[in-house]
């Protein structure tokens, strides 16, 4: 209806009523996302501030805390990098097989993660089939972890910087060559910047993805205090303990670590994107 | 801020539940049908299957009901977690008493002196920790003085996150306050010797058992007795054998009826002689087929070449009961992060 009246809208939209829309935006992200969110806090408001403080900075607390944010960090690092490359072979070549190799980036989405824990830890435990051929431990090491981790969030950096990249026209890399750049020099100042917000956002999926995950790295883990012993471990013990207060402890700690991280990484790409649009 | 999550998660598990029970019976002593949820713990799946089984067959005769049996397995920690959290078990029988007194403390779902309510501490029966080794047992190891050994490498879980896993620590800590004459420091100086051995901290009885038959990795495994005598007849008794240390400890999984869930369902009757047929001669002879140690002397008697005589502490005689070797050893704090902490 409000469509219909001339003058007050200067656009058309397809779905109609911003109102509607954005008051439905809000209620589903705060059922779905806030409210249960919100909830980690809350349960840690019941145990005192001291209590709370002595929780999370416990020493082996605060280890996990270093190994989920390393392993997790390597993991994305890794995967931003051979995700652009696998990216660039599905979309700049064609070959036999190319529509079963682009179906399987998505695999490790669909695999419940304990089946990838248990297989990658098959394969790279010291009698496995890939874990025998190295002189030194890969299961139950951080090694394990990152190897779990860079399986699950692959998928995030390709399917990222595929669209990205099909997207470019072909006419930005001519001009470039027949101004006399080398095909590095095209790759660093043209084709690279454009990638930019594409590999940030895949990496920032990717890492929080990892940060998270539990199934498949408790099987690879080995799960030693102060060595492998990632947070959301820490989180399950005190569950087991009956500890509610301070699983929510940690997670809130958690939270609060991720949230500033993908908080930095958003404005990172923010500002690459305005940088390199030219805008 | 807890009965908040408590609600949401009770009205969760009621749409899981009308979602898939849309023709509940109640069963209240008339009703044709009656459905029981047991709550359990990980190694007794075989168990409570052939249990279950046998329960319905008697009770169909006694009472003239169907009923049915509902197991539900998993982390005996979590589980109790599940039954604070709403899930409606109308009976509990799990790894340790300490989850079944939580269930009490957390929710009040049922009454203090629950385990007083069978016969031999609400535990129809019991088993103990066992070592298990490769064929021919090529490390030599005879008891828990060879675990420490710097070539030993030693597979047990987390005593965190798992129930057995807290049942074999108690053992070694029951074995080194014998040879140690009670000396506290060398205690702890044993089971750090002991833990620092240890290659993989499963978080669960089967993931330990796992790492150890199917990755191969350590030498040692510090198993549920039922839980080695299933990898041997699952794995074959020509790669692995049972060592019985000299002494262990009498693990006991205590069952008890959830006095709420079966007022409000109307299941008391029932749940109840479900739980009591565990102590009859049909039950204890399950028991003891699935290599738990039965209570009834008799049927002991007759698989007794089963089990091994071992010298056994308790939990209530040596460690003042679970709540106080939960305080002691494993909340945190406790001796088992003692033990962890970097030097």
């Amino acid at each position: 209806m409000t469509l219909m009246t001339e003058g007050k809208r200067k656009n058309k939209r397809t779905i109609p009523g911003f109102g509607l829309t954005m008051g439905f935006t809000l209620l589903y992200l705060t059922i779905i996302v806030l409210i249960p969110l919100s909830m980690v806090f809350l349960n840690t408001f019941s145990m005192g501030f001291q209590e709370f403080w002595a929780t999370i900075t416990e020493p082996r607390v605060v280890a996990s805390y270093k190994l989920s944010f390393m392993t997790a960090l390597t993991a994305a690092f890794v995967n931003a990098v051979f995700g652009v490359l696998i990216a660039w072979v599905l979309t700049r070549y064609e070959f036999p097989g190319k529509r079963i190799i682009d179906g399987l980036v998505d695999l490790p989405f669909a695999l419940p993660t304990a089946v990838a824990g248990i297989t990658l830890t098959t394969l790279y435990s010291p009698n496995g089939w890939i874990g025998q051929f190295f002189s030194f431990k890969i299961a139950f090491t951080p090694v394990g972890i990152i190897i779990a981790l860079i399986f699950i969030g692959l998928p995030f950096v390709v399917r990222m910087v595929q669209p990205v990249l099909e997207n470019i026209e072909k006419g930005m890399e001519e001009a470039s060559a027949s101004l006399g750049a080398n095909r590095m020099q095209t790759f660093i100042k043209i084709i690279f910047p454009e990638l930019i917000p594409a590999i940030l956002t895949g990496f920032a999926l990717s890492f929080a993805r990892a940060l998270g995950e539990y199934g498949s790295v408790v099987f690879i883990a080995g799960n030693m205090p102060f060595k492998t012993e990632i947070s959301p471990l820490i989180i399950m013990t005190k569950l087991e303990q009956y500890d509610y207060e301070g699983a929510t402890a940690v997670a809130a700690v958690m939270l609060v670590i991720t949230f500033l991280i993908l908080f930095t990484i958003n404005v990172l790409q923010w500002w690459t994107g305005k940088r390199y649009s030219g805008k | 801020m807890k009965k908040l999550m408590v609600w949401s998660s009770v009205i969760l598990a009621f749409g899981i539940l009308a979602g898939c029970n849309s023709e509940k019976t109640e069963g209240d002593g008339k009703a044709k049908t009656v459905e029981l949820l047991n709550v359990s713990y990980d190694p007794t799946r075989e168990l409570y299957q052939e249990f279950n089984e046998a329960f319905a067959k008697h009770w169909k005769e006694e009472s003239g009901q169907d009923v049915t049996i509902q197991q539900s397995h998993g982390g005996s920690g979590k589980q109790g977690r599940a039954v604070i959290d709403g899930l409606e078990a109308d009976v509990v029988t799990l790894a340790l008493a300490y989850d079944i007194d939580a269930i009490h403390e957390a929710s009040n779902l049922l009454a203090e002196d629950w385990q007083k309510r069978l016969p031999e501490n609400s535990t129809p029966y019991t088993s103990t920790i066992v070592f298990l080794v490769k064929k021919d047992n090529p490390k030599g190891i005879k008891d828990w003085d060879d675990l420490i050994k710097k070539d030993v490498s030693v597979i047990t879980p987390n005593p965190k996150t798992s129930g057995g896993a807290r049942w074999n620590y108690l053992a070694a800590w029951a074995f080194a306050e014998k040879k140690y004459d009670n000396d506290e420091a060398k205690v702890k100086d044993f089971m750090k010797k002991l833990y620092q051995n240890v290659e993989v901290l499963d978080s669960g009885a089967r993931g330990a058992t796992t790492t150890f038959v199917e990755r191969g990795i350590g030498d040692v495994l510090i198993a549920w007795e039922n839980e080695a005598y299933l990898t041997l007849k699952e794995f074959g008794d020509d790669k692995y054998e049972i060592v019985n240390p000299s002494i262990s400890i009498l693990a006991e999984p205590p069952v008890a009826v959830v006095d709420e869930v079966v007022k409000k369902k109307g299941t008391k009757k029932v749940a109840e002689a479900y739980l009591k047929y565990l102590y009859t001669d049909a039950g204890q002879e399950i028991a003891a087929k699935n290599f738990y140690r039965p209570r009834d002397e008799k049927v002991l008697a007759k698989y007794q070449d089963q089990f091994a005589d071992i010298d056994m502490v308790t939990v209530d005689g040596k460690f003042g009961g679970w709540k106080k070797a939960q305080e002691t050893h494993f909340n945190d704090g406790g001796t088992f992060d003692e033990i962890y902490q970097p030097k």
